[in-house]
């Protein structure tokens, strides 16, 4: 062992070691999980618009996003100060169910699903578009780029901790 | 401290795009009224909209209300003093906005009770009893006819009326109009055409005594 590559750890401070072995890597880290977070708090921040401002009332599926946005802008704000690798394990369930019900809502705006196999009845119709940026980016497409740009990042994120 | 900086200087951001937003489309949206309001006087006030006051008066107040909302029922006193207090000169129009569930069958309630003369004691006795004949959200139809007698309202002679396609008009018209106008919330009210610029009883006081000094 008195030939071992590693660098013994005093005991007590193992993560310091770490934390100082690669403050470049650490400094894309953080930038992954800062770009996460951007976006989705942006995200959340226009939702509100949207809904608040722009009095466009939010559908039962939008409601579901949401349910999955918000908490991603509590969770990856947490994470950052100090950054905490763990994160990712908390965020990327979120992030990739949000992704699976965004995803759905899209196919079901360009009725690539059919209408009657919607669940919203009553209410707002899912299905209907009542808003698009430059005839496409409509709420839901908006809402799955995001979801899918976040959890992108955190899979690469993920990736380069594991590496 | 360089990321600290970062994301205040995100949120900072943020919070000032999401203020000058809401400055912006709100802005954008009385002038959108104002011109409907010279080009359109008709969408706030159709004839035979239900009325109180004086015909010539000043100040117009256009209220859409929905009979099952609960702020619609806690304002409407309000109103009314609001108008009682300058009766030569504010008048009072109400348009219908039915958005809760079963509050369209409550509207056809009060245009029959109309027929009968006895549309503003219908009114006052259902936003009076609105807990009792509400339940979660929904007009519970079955307790109505109560306070419609409580009323003075003849409930036989109501039930051949409310069914009149004239009523159908009414509230084809009003949602028309609430379309055209851009009216997603009970109560909104116009006072001489012009949006309140907040929500709230001052909000619309003051309104109405700009108004009446402008002239």
């Amino acid at each position: 062992m008195a030939h071992s590559p590693w660098r013994p750890t005093a005991i007590g401070t193992p993560l310091e070691g770490t934390l100082d072995r690669h403050p470049e890597s650490q400094d894309r880290h953080w930038s992954l999980l800062f770009l996460s977070w951007l976006l989705v708090t942006t995200a959340a921040a226009g939702s509100l618009f949207f809904s608040e401002v722009m009095d466009l009332p939010p559908c039962s599926l939008c409601w579901v996003q949401r349910a999955f946005m918000f908490p991603l802008v509590i969770v990856l704000f947490a994470g950052l100060f100090p950054f905490e690798p763990k994160t990712v394990r908390f965020a990327l369930p979120l992030a990739g169910v949000g992704w699976a019900v965004a995803t759905y809502h899209v196919l079901l705006t360009w009725g690539v699903i059919p209408e009657s196999a919607a669940p919203c009845t009553e209410g707002v119709s899912c299905s209907e578009v009542e808003w698009a940026l430059l005839g496409v980016l409509s709420i839901p497409v908006l809402s799955w780029l995001v979801f899918t740009a976040v959890a992108a990042l955190l899979l690469g994120l993920r990736r380069r901790l594991a590496g | 401290m360089k990321r600290e900086m970062l994301v205040a200087g995100v949120l900072a951001t943020l919070i000032l795009l999401f203020v000058l937003g809401t400055v912006g489309v709100k802005s954008q949206r009385a002038q959108e009224v104002e011109v409907l309001a010279q080009e359109e006087a008709t969408l706030f006030e159709r004839p035979g909209a239900p009325s109180f006051g004086p015909e010539d008066a000043d100040v117009v107040i256009v209220e859409f209300f929905d009979p099952a909302c609960e702020t619609c029922a806690a304002i409407y006193p309000h109103v009314h003093q609001l108008v009682e207090a300058h009766p030569e000169r504010v008048r009072l129009v109400l348009r219908y906005a039915p958005l809760h569930h079963g509050a369209d069958v409550v509207v056809r309630a009060l245009e029959a009770s109309r027929k009968q003369d006895l549309f503003w004691q219908a009114l006052d006795v259902l936003f009076a009893t609105q807990a009792q004949w509400t339940a979660h959200h929904k007009v519970q139809l079955d307790r109505l006819p109560a306070f419609l007698s409580e009323a003075g309202v003849d409930l036989t002679q109501l039930q051949q009326d409310m069914h009149d396609p004239a009523i159908d008009a009414v509230l084809k018209q009003d949602h028309d109009d609430r379309t055209t106008l851009g009216v997603r919330k009970t109560p909104t009210f116009f006072v001489n055409g012009k949006p309140l610029p907040r929500f709230g009883l001052d909000a619309l006081q003051q309104l109405v005594q700009s108004e009446l000094e402008g002239g």
